[in-house]
């Protein structure tokens, strides 16, 4: 967990000093849920993953040279630059990521399909966002994972936010229920907790394995980042000074306009502008207790000496995969 | 003279269609955000969000056009449509011919295309040639705001299904939310010309299918949308110090196509070049040879398109995707005389 967030921290950096082009998704916030599923994982099991892979491919053990290397687009990173942080792809690890949001759904059954097969035994976890769980796609992997009895574990990372939507604003019922109906039993748990998550996982995977079938694994979670990296909510809730007159500008003289709706609708349409930053301004990613790497390290708060060593040996681990990459690209 | 951005003239001509026609409503993901100027003029019952479900909210569209509505469907980015594309093919593009011509879905589906700024295979590609190939689509892509303003207003009165794609290197708003918002020095090779340019103080629908001749030369016609056009003519002024005369026509529409004066430009200059963001195979560029062809004009041909799934990596992207040096290179190619005259 540390390594990744250490990881993405720099990635962070190097996506500020323009190293980095594009979008940047990272999953800071939700190591807790990553690292507690893969604890459970062997060598023939099968990751589905969305467009925030990074910290579950660190975690199952992909180099993470080539890693970083991808993500600054060398052609001798991991997929040879045409990748990316969305569409990173591990043939020896069985792990596959998508931008397409629901897309983890029909490419875990896939993988749980073939391991019917080929590798009785081998589970697939399926890692995606609440958001996603409005996807027709993901719905019906649902239903076709019941009725096959795949060995699927669908690990649903609630940080409520769909990109900058608030998930609850348009999502019918309770996404637990919902894959109950679709015949898959599930759970849901406190994903910034890792023990919770480890303990849940163990059933859910050890049940797959066993040829039960599937089961829904929702944790949740906060993004301490938003959806990406620049996150517009973010920013202006970070740098008011700089960011809200961009935005306020406009607005006001869009609100002022002759001809349009009722003041009554206009007003109504303001306040739900203002809710999605005053919500990002109320958001638990601030409360330290939803930081994964501080709960656990308060949990090993008891052989301090030995947290702190491992702790040294990780930022070592990390700080040296961040300068042989780096003097690579000095080169 | 008034000027805009690209994204402000498509929003500005949306905002004076809805305060014409209370028909019109919004809705699509995270538009209470991305459109939240319009939404606090018009309301949340004509600006709305969606759930990540497109293929159900495509499709409510699409319905919601057949009863009455003139909905203007958002797509987060044209690659998403993969996952509602039912919707289009067969639908929206079928209702008028299966109705025997007695019924129309005129939505308008607006989404960002393009690349350039890095962001990889599922999240730059182009797409028009597509959906372009579905009889019953009418796809436009504007160039410029002045343009993209007016087409957007020619869509909204449009009585069928229209595919309005905005490119995102054309568009500083899309730019800033998806990569240069939070930091200040990433660069990307923005065509000045089209991300902010004059618009009339009144928008007035332009013709759908109608090209337009953006620069006058004897030698090569150079036919584009989008960025290419941008890309073309900075070729174009490169080789005109080198006395070489290039012509550029910007189609503006994809389909209907503007074939009467694809014709007559290349009819005059006997070399066509297709600047072709989209993928080389089966698009656009070979559409455009067919009909010169079953014209009967003479011509040489060319063409510089993307041939591969775009990369992640700036470097191998900015090679993958139409640039100025390959074009310039195909025009120089096409000058010379030893290649064949088709037709």
């Amino acid at each position: 967990m540390l390594k990744s967030r250490l990881f993405e921290e720099t990635v962070t950096q190097l996506w500020k000093d323009g190293l980095i082009s594009g979008e940047m998704h990272l999953g800071t916030g939700e190591e807790a849920i990553i690292a507690g599923v893969l604890a459970h994982l062997g060598a023939d099991d099968a990751m589905a993953l969305d467009h925030r892979g990074t910290a579950a491919l660190l975690m199952r053990g992909v180099n993470p040279i080539l890693i970083l290397r991808e993500l600054l687009g060398k052609p001798n990173g991991l997929c040879g630059g045409m990748g990316g942080h969305m569409h990173l792809f591990s043939k020896p690890h069985l792990a596959a990521s998508s931008g397409i949001v629901g897309a983890e759904g029909p490419t875990a059954a896939g993988f749980a399909l073939a391991a019917q097969y080929l590798n009785p035994g081998a589970v697939t976890v399926a890692f995606f966002g609440e958001g996603a769980m409005n996807q027709g796609m993901l719905m019906e992997s649902i239903n076709l994972a019941a009725t096959w009895r795949l060995p699927l574990v669908f690990v649903c990372k609630d940080d409520r936010w769909s990109i900058t939507t608030q998930s609850d604003s348009v999502t019918g019922g309770d996404l637990n229920d919902r894959a109950q109906w679709l015949g898959v039993p599930g759970v849901c748990v406190d994903g910034r907790d890792v023990t919770e998550v480890w303990e849940a996982a163990q059933k859910a995977i050890m049940r797959a394995r066993a040829g039960e079938g599937p089961f829904f694994l929702r944790a949740k979670c906060v993004h301490f980042e938003g959806h990406f990296l620049g996150y517009q909510l973010l920013r202006a809730v970070r740098n008011p000074l700089r960011e809200m007159p961009k935005i306020s500008i406009p607005l006001t003289q869009s609100f002022l306009r002759t001809s349009g709706a009722s003041w009554r609708e206009r007003v109504g349409g303001l306040k739900s502008v203002l809710s999605a930053v005053l919500s990002t301004l109320r958001d638990p990613r601030k409360d330290p207790d939803s930081d994964p790497l501080r709960r656990t390290r308060s949990a090993l708060q008891s052989d301090r000496t030995r947290l702190e060593a491992l702790e040294d040996e990780v930022k070592h681990e990390v700080d040296n995969i961040i300068a042989m990459t780096m003097e690579e690209e000095s080169l | 003279m008034k000027t805009m951005s690209f994204t402000q003239a498509v929003d500005d001509a949306i905002s004076q269609a809805m305060a014409d026609d209370l028909r019109i409503v919004v809705f699509g993901e995270d538009i209470p955000l991305l459109r939240r100027d319009l939404l606090v003029r018009f309301g949340p019952k004509r600006v709305r969000g969606t759930p990540i479900s497109e293929s159900a909210f495509l499709g409510a569209g699409v319905a919601a056009a057949m009863a009455g509505l003139r909905p203007i469907v958002e797509i987060y980015m044209v690659d998403f449509l993969g996952v509602c594309m039912d919707a289009l093919l067969n639908h929206a593009s079928k209702v008028e011919a299966f109705s025997g011509g007695k019924w129309t879905a005129p939505v308008v589906v607006r989404a960002p295309c393009g690349g350039g700024y890095g962001d990889g295979g599922q999240h730059e590609q182009s797409l028009w040639g597509w959906l372009a190939h579905i009889p019953g689509l009418t796809v436009v892509v504007p160039s410029i705001p002045a343009d993209a303003g007016s087409l957007m207003l020619a869509a909204l009165q449009h009585d069928g299904p229209v595919i309005f794609l905005e490119h995102k290197l054309l568009s500083e708003t899309w730019l800033e939310f998806l990569g240069s918002g939070g930091r200040r020095n990433i660069e990307y090779d923005v065509p000045a010309q089209g991300t902010r340019g004059p618009v009339p103080r009144m928008w007035e629908p332009l013709p759908i299918g109608k090209a337009v001749l953006r620069r006058e030369g004897t030698d090569v016609t150079v036919v584009s949308v989008g960025v290419g056009v941008h890309r073309a003519m900075e070729a174009a002024e490169i080789l005109e110090k080198e006395k070489t005369s290039v012509a550029v026509l910007d189609l503006r529409t994809i389909a209907p196509l503007d074939k009467t004066t694809l014709c007559e430009m290349v009819a005059q200059t006997g070399r066509l070049l297709v600047v072709d963001e989209d993928y080389e195979g089966f698009g656009l560029s070979g559409e455009l040879a067919a009909v010169l062809l079953e014209a009967d004009i003479p011509f040489k041909y060319a063409r510089v398109c993307t041939q591969t799934t775009i990369p992640y990596a700036r470097s191998m992207e900015d090679h993958i995707l139409p640039n100025v040096e390959r074009i310039r290179r195909a025009i120089i190619e096409l000058l010379q005389p030893t290649r064949n005259t088709r037709g």
